[in-house]
């Protein structure tokens, strides 16, 4: 099903795939050494810096045993004498067996899979999709929950921008989730998401305090609040420190929560919850390697 | 009624466009490619109307439009009613739909859309036809009526 498939939205992938690469990504977590990709090439292409994907993206690739050819920073590229990304896409797609792509503009993955010989892994374009974040998010809460099915889940912080929550949310449904968004108002979960949840029947609640919500949650997914999103500056420094998350806090909560947060963290997660048992954000970081490797092993159907 | 068909001249052949808003008149001519056909063209504008206030006429000499053609232009002219002319008498009337998928002709409006940046065939599906609302095949924005640009 997934072979050959590019992966360019989470919506492009249903409910059994999603299930799928979560499954694998646990049997490459528990076995990391498995050269399957000997011999293959696969590019890795940065249009725009992103450190940490990029580092999970090739490490995946490494332990598949892969080679990796690609560029980090679009300014050592021919991009930027004026080629095309068609033109990149085409050559490249020429060389190479995958493609890993990073791009500022929305929309270039999807085009990109269009020009390409071979399948596109979307490594985020633009505000729009990150679709292996997602599932490394899934993975993550199939993982420390033991199962995805009617999980408590609460949103903090910018559920407006945030792309990775908004993904998350869509993907979730799958599973008759219950959803607690919790922003300032200028940062509110928008009205098309609350539609699809009230379309597909699927409970949420809004809040604007973080406490209210902290003793029913499964799972606690931190967001960053940017001083950059707020049109009116006075309304950010009422709300700056609303979202932060104290160890205190979670005194009161699930002996099963935990947390999540897609990193890099500003100081919306204090460092005194990093010791806390339920702080899990370091080894979501780490579980992306895994369910990349679980990717692009069912792309090119080694797996 | 017969001083309104005086404004705008008949035609022996060929197809009139009338319940055009006035306001989107020169979107359809160019939504139609109006302006680069060698027909004869008679256009009235601004001509009273119950339903849509001012409204504009079409009246183009031997042509008679494929359906995809025409109902490109239901997104500016939603409530555009065609009458198809033979010698003088109109012998079919037609209203447009608007189609499910938007190909070619809308610009996306997310100024961050690889469309906006790379010549790309714009693609759209329709999400909702009232209010209209088209959703990008590439950066999964939606574009409302409002924010929508014919190219
Ligand atoms: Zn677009």
């Amino acid at each position: 099903m997934i072979k050959n498939k590019s992966l360019v939205s989470i919506n492009d992938f249903s409910k059994d795939e999603i299930l799928r690469i979560i499954e694998l990504a646990a049997d490459f977590e528990a076995n990391p050494d498995q050269p399957l990709l000997r011999g293959k090439v696969i590019a890795s292409l940065f249009f725009e810096p992103s450190t940490r994907t990029r580092l999970s993206f090739e490490t995946a690739i490494n332990r598949l045993g892969a080679r990796v050819i690609g560029f980090s920073d679009v300014n050592a590229t021919s991009a930027t004498k004026g080629e095309t990304l068609k033109d990149t896409i085409i050559m490249v797609s020429n060389y190479a067996d995958l493609i890993v792509m990073r791009h500022p503009l929305e929309g270039a993955a999807r085009y990109a899979s269009e020009q390409s010989r071979v399948p596109i892994v979307n490594a985020g374009d633009g505000a729009n999709q990150h679709p292996s974040q997602t599932l490394l998010d899934m993975f993550s809460i199939s993982k420390t929950q033991g199962h995805l099915d009617n999980l408590k889940i609460a949103m903090v912080g910018d559920l407006k921008y945030g792309r990775t929550v908004h993904s998350l949310l869509m993907a979730m449904s799958y599973f008759n989730p219950k959803f607690y968004f919790v922003a300032p108002d200028e940062l509110k979960m928008p009205q098309e998401y609350k539609t699809f949840l009230d379309e597909k029947g699927i409970e949420y609640e809004e809040h604007t305090d973080m406490a209210d919500v902290l003793p029913e949650a499964d799972i606690l997914y931190m967001t960053r609040v940017q001083k950059e999103r707020f049109s009116d500056l006075l309304e950010y420094e009422k709300v700056k420190n609303t979202y932060v998350l104290r160890n205190s806090m979670l005194d009161a909560t699930k002996p099963n929560l935990k947390v999540l947060h897609p990193l890099p963290r500003v100081n919306e997660i204090s460092t005194d919850v990093d010791q806390n048992p339920k702080a899990y954000y370091f080894k979501q970081a780490e579980n992306g390697v895994y369910t990349r490797m679980a990717i692009i092993a069912s792309i090119l159907g080694v797996k | 009624m017969e001083q309104k068909e005086l404004k705008v001249s008949a035609i022996k052949n060929g197809t009139v466009i009338d319940h055009i808003p006035a306001h989107n008149l020169f979107k359809v001519i160019s939504l139609l490619g109006l302006a680069d056909i060698p027909n004869q063209i008679t256009f009235g504008t601004n001509l009273e109307s119950h339903k849509l206030g001012r409204k504009s006429i079409i009246k183009v000499a031997d042509k008679f439009f494929a359906d995809d053609e025409i109902n490109k232009i239901a997104l500016v002219a939603p409530q555009a009613k065609l009458n198809i002319i033979r010698d003088y008498e109109v012998i079919e009337k037609k209203q447009v739909t608007i189609p499910d998928e938007v190909v070619g002709y809308v610009r996306c409006f997310n100024p961050k859309c690889i469309t906006n940046h790379e010549h790309i065939t714009t693609r759209f599906s329709v999400v909702s036809k009232d209010p209209l609302e088209l959703k990008c095949h590439y950066c999964e924005k939606v574009t409302s009526e409002k924010e929508m640009v014919i190219i």
